[in-house]
């Protein structure tokens, strides 16, 4: 426990010393929110009920996507994880700390993002503030481990952020972050549901700020923990030491299984 | 008679179709520093990875301190300290962080001291990627040691380090040993290992091609001593072979070199020849052969005994 402490402790310290972290878990989040507060908020009135959701999960998928999988490589690739195994560092440690001193820079930001958006941008606040910080975990969670598992399974610094962006640009277009998902095509609107985004968006809307939420909210929120389980999951079955080391157990295409919970909550919905 | 520390028998280890170390078996003792010499690719990395638990030997066995590192990793931990030939620490770390950070890790209290006599004292709360290459592998070597293990295991350690730290490095390495603590030392550097080592192996294309002392294995082979002659007059530059088992001959500078299969004979010849000729000697040294250049022959021959 001690030893996980430790090891706690400078990943956190990490997440503010290192200008890349800080760049992903605060200045770009907050930064963005800022600019689209401002302009946003001027263009369209209604943006003011969703900033504070859009811009959390933002930040969360900044934190994870962005922040997380590339130092994961980086330290396979450079033999770190070699030198922690030495030393009886475990896996879980290794894959489990990332995220949550993700999730604690991110609840940080979060709170930032909740105290100053009523009063900067006369933003609606949430209704339920319990249901808020659960949807808030949940979200967290899920694309903490969805991070951790692109950071596992990826061979280079370069897949990674081609897997991250997979991702992550897709939910900002369609995610419901700047469009609302209600106004997406039928077929988008199906695609989108398969993105952490989408189904994050949905239970703030549903469970927390008191709005109708486009599908089941319950739905979206229980999709999202079945997949952060699923993705910590397959991160440790794939987990290697070193790049070098042949013998994986599966192949990196079970990282795809993350999707089954979406995917079965669109065919529950047909 | 002292304890086996590190046992190898019959070890082999394949990736695919090439074959990294094929078949070796050696004993390391207690308090022993053994050197692991050969070119790249000589086998020398997948020998000590699989040692220190990195790897599973594809055939064969290995025990360290009794406990076998594949399948026993778990309780082999605290008893075997590495040094990796990279980093192995992130970027942000602090030497302070990283002392604490494993030192949790392998149960034992932190060992500031190390820092302090590694001469990171000034650095202790500076990143890692601020400290430079030498105080890096100071700092990776202090944590090697920090839970004061049986058995080390250091790759390379003295690369790119001033020359007052690797006396530093040695005189540690020393005091380890008087200890009792074995030390397993891969390098490239032959002076270094020769100097620091009780016996040596060297490895060629996967296999042991000699094992022993420094000395012994420098007594064999060709075993021609190096005799360097520099007189006032240079009257020894018409006298090429001219000597008693002289075998070679070469100049350079000032200096006639003569390798000689025995050396008495051959001075005596030199210093006879000077004084006949009333050519003052103005310096002569003779110099065995070093693991060097017993290495560089045997890797040169492609083994060939």
């Amino acid at each position: 426990m001690n030893a996980f402490l430790h090891h706690f402790s400078f990943e956190f310290r990490t997440g503010i010393r290192n200008k890349t972290l800080l760049m992903m878990n605060y200045l770009f989040p907050l930064g963005f929110y800022l600019m689209m507060g401002f302009i946003m908020g001027a263009i369209n009135p209604l943006f003011q009920e969703d900033i504070i959701p859009a811009m959390t999960i933002f930040g969360v998928l900044a934190a994870t996507l962005l922040g997380i999988p590339d130092p994961l490589v980086n330290a396979r690739e450079n033999g770190i994880f070699r030198s922690y195994k030495i030393n009886g560092v475990p896996s879980f440690s290794i894959l489990a700390i990332p995220a949550i001193t993700t999730m604690m820079h991110l609840l940080i930001m979060t709170a930032i993002i909740t105290v100053s958006a009523p009063l900067l941008f006369h933003s609606l606040v949430p209704v339920n503030w319990v249901n808020f910080v659960f949807v808030f975990v949940v979200s967290a969670f899920a694309c903490a481990g969805i991070s951790v598992l692109i950071g596992v399974i990826s061979p280079s610094s370069r897949m990674t952020v081609l897997f991250s962006q997979l991702i992550f640009v897709p939910s900002m277009i369609l995610g419901g972050l700047m469009l609302p998902y209600n106004m997406l095509p039928a077929a988008a609107g199906k695609f989108a549901q398969l993105l952490p985004a989408t189904q994050a968006m949905n239970a703030f809307k549903g469970l927390a700020m008191g709005k109708v939420a486009d599908f089941s909210a319950w739905g979206s929120l229980i999709a999202l923990l079945v997949s952060g389980l699923i993705a910590f999951v397959l991160a440790a079955f794939l987990f290697r030491w070193d790049s070098h080391n042949t013998a994986r157990k599966g192949h990196p295409l079970m990282a795809l299984l993350v999707l089954l919970p979406f995917v079965v909550g669109i065919l529950f919905q047909i | 008679m002292k304890e086996v520390v590190v046992e190898v028998k019959n070890f082999r280890k394949t990736y695919a179709d090439f074959v990294a170390v094929d078949q070796i078996s050696f004993d390391v003792f207690q308090g022993e520093i053994f050197g692991l010499l050969g070119p790249n690719g000589a086998g020398k990395t997948s020998t000590l990875e699989c040692l220190e638990g990195l790897r599973k030997p594809s055939a064969g066995s290995m025990r360290v301190v009794g406990l076998d590192p594949s399948s026993e990793f778990p309780k082999l931990k605290n008893k075997i300290g590495v040094q990796l030939q990279s980093s192995g620490l992130p970027e942000s770390i602090t030497p302070d962080e990283a002392m604490r950070f494993f030192c949790a890790y392998h149960g034992t209290t932190p060992r500031y001291d190390l820092l302090d006599r590694m001469g990171l004292t000034l650095k202790r709360k500076n990143q890692f990627f601020e400290l430079s290459t030498g105080q890096q592998r100071r700092l990776a070597l202090a944590l090697a040691v920090a839970h004061d293990p049986k058995v080390i295991f250091l790759d390379e350690p003295t690369a790119g380090l001033d020359v007052a730290t690797r006396v530093e490095l040695h005189t540690l390495m020393r005091e380890l040993q008087a200890s009792g603590t074995t030390i397993i030392l891969a390098t490239h550097d032959m002076a270094e290992a020769e100097q620091l080592s009780n016996r040596v192996a060297i490895l060629l294309h996967g296999k042991i091609e000699r094992l022993g002392s420094p000395l012994e294995i420098t007594a064999t082979g060709a075993g021609l001593t190096k005799i360097s002659v520099h007189s006032q007059n240079g009257c020894l530059a018409s006298q090429a072979n001219g000597f008693p088992a002289v075998q070679q001959h070469t100049n350079k500078d000032e200096y006639q070199i003569y390798f000689s299969a025995d050396i008495g004979p051959t001075v005596s010849a030199i210093i006879d020849f000077l004084q006949r000729e009333g050519d003052p000697l103005i310096d002569l040294r003779v110099e065995r052969p070093t693991l060097e250049d017993r290495f560089l022959e045997i890797t040169n021959s492609g083994g060939a005994k």
